[in-house]
């Protein structure tokens, strides 16, 4: 009997806490949002948020005449956690629209995960592995946010030709992203006659880098570096407090706000440092500058939109657009805002958006380089704009598959 | 030992229910039942991945309830059964996938998993206390490491993706309602497991040696021997639940294994209670719940302060965990029969 009465109550507890998630009114739509709300890039997915909510803002909450109801899911940016809290998003909460996730593999697991969901449309967050949408894809996945190996368009092309840089070295962290992003550099630089003897691969998190660093040859004239956050500035520091002298190349979260305000020598080691990806700071694009006012309206924006915040708002936006485009209908299993998704172009604060044939986007991408501005402080200076990159890097897509899957090995020229 | 006594139904012998315990009958039948109420989320995402938790704890419980030693690696060895099931059947990642039939690869993979956490408890051996803890914790860190670095064996950071549950007997094993039941049946028989072999001669005697090795040693018993059998038996509970996550997820990556999973085995275990083989299956259900709706609770920025905080009163009130609590209300409720029926 006992038994019995502590299951009642576990029940009880149970409807409880589902009970949020019935209450589902006729002139509402749900968006579930994945962003990484734990783990190693809390601060990545909290802009994430933001960048969504800029979005959802701009068009007053409403869309078709319908309340947006946001509903949130967390990972730790490991694949499980994506599709962990995927599941519980379009399984328990009912979401028919998820915006989401954050980072490289967790966007290979969700689309895995799409193809088992026929009738719920996934639109990416900022997770940019190039096998998210070039091959297998899924039918009801889109990217409106370019991949990595995008985001490096005219990097290795610049750095060859502008900067002279014949040999390069690359340090990476070891997962699919920047697997994409070195790709990316690559593509451009091996062709344009470069080599890259050397890649090293590290783990995020990494603390220590003396034998990476001792196994960089001393005769390159540049190293490419793809690390994030706390990784990049312990590589930085440790490289430049081991005497080294060449020249860096970033990737596109590399040299960002925390590498660029901190203190010491790294300025000296930065200054000139050009980099790529689908946001610049210094962009004085009026559309920019408007979206950087409304995205500091959230709670605690950074002084500038971070490229995650930037992919959450396309991804976000796009999602809006193609919703009030089929009045916020999706009764249907979604197939008429899959087909409006797919049709869909649009101006962002950073071009215009389309979508290829694999729904992933064709737009604009920005090539930076570090310079000291007039009040000391170091920014990243817009060069140049690439623009409509797709997805095969103006490439054949014949032949862009040929360069086989990315990885730790391909490309290969040293 | 004390608590598994009192547990026990003071009745005439002979029946077959006075043996399992009635209390164990009526859980078995609402979990059965189980699958009326609930819906496909609640039956896979809830039920199954509670009892999948739950095998992986009490494969822990039974260590350090019955044998006194705290291994925080029972997670790596789930994960080493899990990535024998993606190396050795099939898996869409393109490395190995060997294909082997599903009735090879499940028993193997336990197996790999026991004889691994065999080893594991060798090397520990030694040690005692706070230091089994740490020497098991630098092995699943190391073993972490070890999977995310390592690309020709375990593939790396992504891992294997793709990985099916058997269908046989018409039935596709990963959907939600056979699968609940094939998590319960293992569920069922390793908890029965643990609770027969507790008061069988051998747990008798893994019990004497968490309470005095140095006696049971000069009485001729081997200790080191007992010690690394339990470690197997742990293992081969652990080995199949790890058969039962890599189904559950579809993939393992080193994610699945890192060092915050082997904490949040021990914070189930903790929750549920350590005395008795059901707490780690409590625990689970409690954690899993908590993990998975804390979020709409109090939104995204603070739920798992909420968790924590959660867990915090549950040691704090109850140092054994749900079941200490159980432990301390039972006496009140019965009580409380008693003035009623005055």
């Amino acid at each position: 009997m006992r038994i019995h009465r502590r299951a009642l109550l576990a029940l009880a507890v149970a409807t409880g806490l589902t009970a949020p998630s019935l209450a589902f009114a006729e002139d509402s739509i749900k968006i579930g949002l994945l962003a990484t709300f734990e783990g190693p890039f809390t601060v990545l997915g909290e802009d994430g948020e933001r960048g969504a909510m800029t979005a959802i803002e701009e068009v007053g909450g409403t869309v078709a005449g319908k309340k947006i109801e946001i509903v949130k899911g967390s990972s730790d940016a490991s694949p499980d956690s994506a599709v962990r809290a995927a599941r519980k998003l379009v399984e328990q909460d009912g979401v028919k629209v998820l915006v989401g996730p954050l980072s490289g593999d967790e966007g290979i697991a969700v689309k895995d995960y799409a193809k088992t969901q026929p009738d719920v449309t996934f639109i990416n967050g900022t997770s940019a592995a190039q096998d998210t949408t070039l091959r297998d894809p899924a039918e009801n996945f889109f990217r409106f946010s370019t991949d990595g190996a995008q985001w490096m368009a005219g990097l290795g092309t610049y750095a060859y030709n502008e900067k002279g840089y014949k040999k390069v070295a690359t340090v990476a962290e070891d997962y699919s992203f920047p697997y994409t992003q070195v790709f990316g550099f690559m593509a451009e630089f091996c062709k344009a006659g470069g080599t890259v003897p050397s890649k090293s691969w590290v783990p995020i998190g990494n603390k220590d880098y003396s034998s990476v660093i001792a196994a960089i040859p001393d005769d390159v004239d540049a190293i490419y570096v793809a690390l994030g956050g706390a990784d990049g500035v312990n590589f930085l520091t440790q490289y430049q407090q081991a005497g080294g002298s060449a020249p860096l190349i970033g990737g596109s979260i590399t040299v960002d706000q925390t590498v660029l305000t901190s203190k010491g020598k790294i300025r000296e080691v930065v200054i000139g440092t050009p980099s790529a990806g689908p946001v610049a700071d210094t962009n004085d694009a009026p559309e920019w500058k408007a979206f950087v006012e409304a995205y500091k309206k959230q709670p605690n924006a950074f002084p500038s939109p971070s490229l995650f915040a930037h992919g959450y708002y396309v991804d976000m936006k796009a999602t809006l657009l193609a919703l009030e485009q089929v009045g916020a209908d999706v009764s249907d299993g979604g197939a008429k805002l899959r087909e409006a998704l797919s049709k869909l172009s649009f101006d962002t604060p950073t071009g215009k958006v389309s979508l290829d044939k694999n729904r992933n986007a064709i737009a604009d991408i920005y090539l930076t380089e570090v310079a000291e501005g007039s009040d000391g402080n170091l920014y990243n200076k817009l060069v140049k704009v690439v623009p409509q990159v797709n997805q095969t890097l103006g490439i054949p897509e014949e032949e862009f598959l040929k360069l086989g899957v990315v990885g730790r090995d391909n490309p290969s020229c040293p | 030992m004390t608590v598994l006594a009192s547990t026990e139904q003071p009745v005439s012998a002979g029946t077959v229910i006075e043996k399992i315990g009635a209390g164990n009958i009526v859980l078995l039948v609402l979990l059965v039942l189980y699958p009326a109420v609930a819906s496909n989320f609640f039956l896979a995402q809830i039920g199954a991945y509670s009892l999948i938790l739950g095998m992986i704890a009490l494969s822990l419980m039974l260590l350090a309830g019955y044998g006194g030693m705290v291994s925080l690696a029972q997670i790596s060895v789930a994960g080493i059964a899990g990535y024998t099931v993606a190396v050795f059947g099939l898996n869409n990642s393109g490395v190995h996938g060997f294909g082997w039939p599903f009735w090879i690869v499940v028993p193997f993979a336990t197996l790999i998993g026991a004889v691994a956490s065999a080893l594991i408890g060798l090397i520990s051996n030694r040690t005692e206390g706070i230091y089994t803890i740490m020497i098991t914790l630098a092995i699943a860190t190391a073993f972490f490491y070890f999977t995310q670095q390592n690309y020709s064996l375990f593939n790396g950071f992504p891992g294997y993706t793709g990985i099916r549950a058997p269908e046989f007997w018409g039935v596709a094993w990963r959907d939600p309602l056979p699968f609940y039941y094939l998590c319960l049946g293992f569920a069922v028989v390793t908890y029965a497991a643990v609770l027969y072999g507790s008061r069988s001669t051998y747990g008798l005697t893994l019990q004497a040696v968490r309470d005095n090795p140095r006696r049971m040693r000069a009485l001729g018993f081997n200790v080191t021997a007992h010690k690394v059998v339990a470690y197997f038996y742990a293992g081969v509970i652990a080995g199949l639940a790890g058969v039962l996550l890599v189904w559950f997820n579809g993939r393992i990556s080193p994610g699945t294994i890192n060092v915050a999973a082997a904490i949040n085995v021990l914070i189930i275990a903790v929750i549920g209670g350590m005395r008795h083989p059901i707490g780690p299956f409590l625990g689970a259900i409690v954690v899993v719940l908590m993990q998975t709706f804390a979020i709409d609770i109090v939104g995204a920025e603070r739920f798992n302060t909420l968790i924590g905080l959660f867990f915090l009163v549950i040691v704090f009130v109850s140092p054994d965990g749900l079941l200490g609590l159980w432990g301390r209300i039972k006496p009140h409720l019965a009580q409380e029969s008693l003035r009623s029926l005055r």
